[in-house]
């Protein structure tokens, strides 16, 4: 499960509303160890596309090493989909499973802005391919 | 010459534990052999067929290795090399 903050969640929301029809991306960051997501970063998709998303290199690197400065990790990786449903596509598991090899597992959010007035917000557990939604607890702060 | 590399969390069972490591070499291949002769296991995470994995990213002092030379990239004395992975999807 997913227990996140409702401005972490209008962070998220307002930055895929923001670059629609690109695809918005970025991090929740949090204490490391912990599951609990505290600041929004919203970062910049090098490719520029309603279809696909890269971190800059250069300004991912930047953010990495503020978030180690802060023993911060990476909990929540985010991205929208512009156009289709907020499932991770087959792109989206293969770079997971990467990701993985180098850093723990976040939960992957998904942002649907397909309706201009709905958004759709999911949450995924990406694991060996297999990909698992999980539900979503939007709080007003969360407990130590 | 001594380079230091950070070591992403996972990759870290490759090196026990540590953060980062020391590493010679006058490239970015060769600093890739030295990891790999006192650490094996890394190179297959960052090479792949000759060159550097396509969703790995590397730096030598910030600068990405991919606008550099690639494996070929020049390494110096004291420099600070990060791996990190590339995060992308569609």
């Amino acid at each position: 499960m997913l227990r996140i903050r409702r401005d972490l969640v209008d962070a998220m929301v307002a930055h895929a509303r923001r670059d629609h029809p690109d695809e918005a991306c970025g991090i929740l960051a949090g204490p490391e160890g912990s599951d609990r997501p505290e600041r929004a970063i919203a970062m910049l998709n090098a490719a520029r596309s309603p279809t696909y998303y890269e971190f800059d290199p250069a300004e991912w690197n930047a953010v990495y090493r503020e978030m180690t400065g802060n023993d911060e990790e990476p909990l929540v990786i985010y991205h929208s989909h512009t156009a289709t449903e907020p499932y991770p596509s087959r792109t989206d598991i293969a770079r997971a499973g990467e990701y993985a090899t180098m850093l723990p597992s976040p939960h992957y959010v998904l942002i649907g802005t397909r309706d201009p007035d709905v958004h759709e917000l999911r949450s995924y557990r990406i694991t060996d391919g297999e990909v698992t939604e999980e539900p979503v607890e939007i709080v007003a702060a969360v407990p130590e | 010459m001594a380079v230091t590399v950070s070591i992403p969390t996972i990759l870290r069972t490759h090196t026990g534990g540590q953060k980062s490591v020391e590493a010679s070499g006058s490239t970015l291949a060769e600093i890739i052999d030295s990891l790999e002769s006192s650490h094996g296991g890394l190179k297959a995470r960052l090479v792949r067929e000759g060159s550097l994995h396509r969703f790995v990213n590397v730096y030598v002092n910030d600068e990405d290795v991919r606008f550099a030379g690639g494996l070929d990239a020049p390494v110096s004395d004291g420099d600070n090399v990060t791996i990190l992975p590339a995060v992308a999807g569609g």
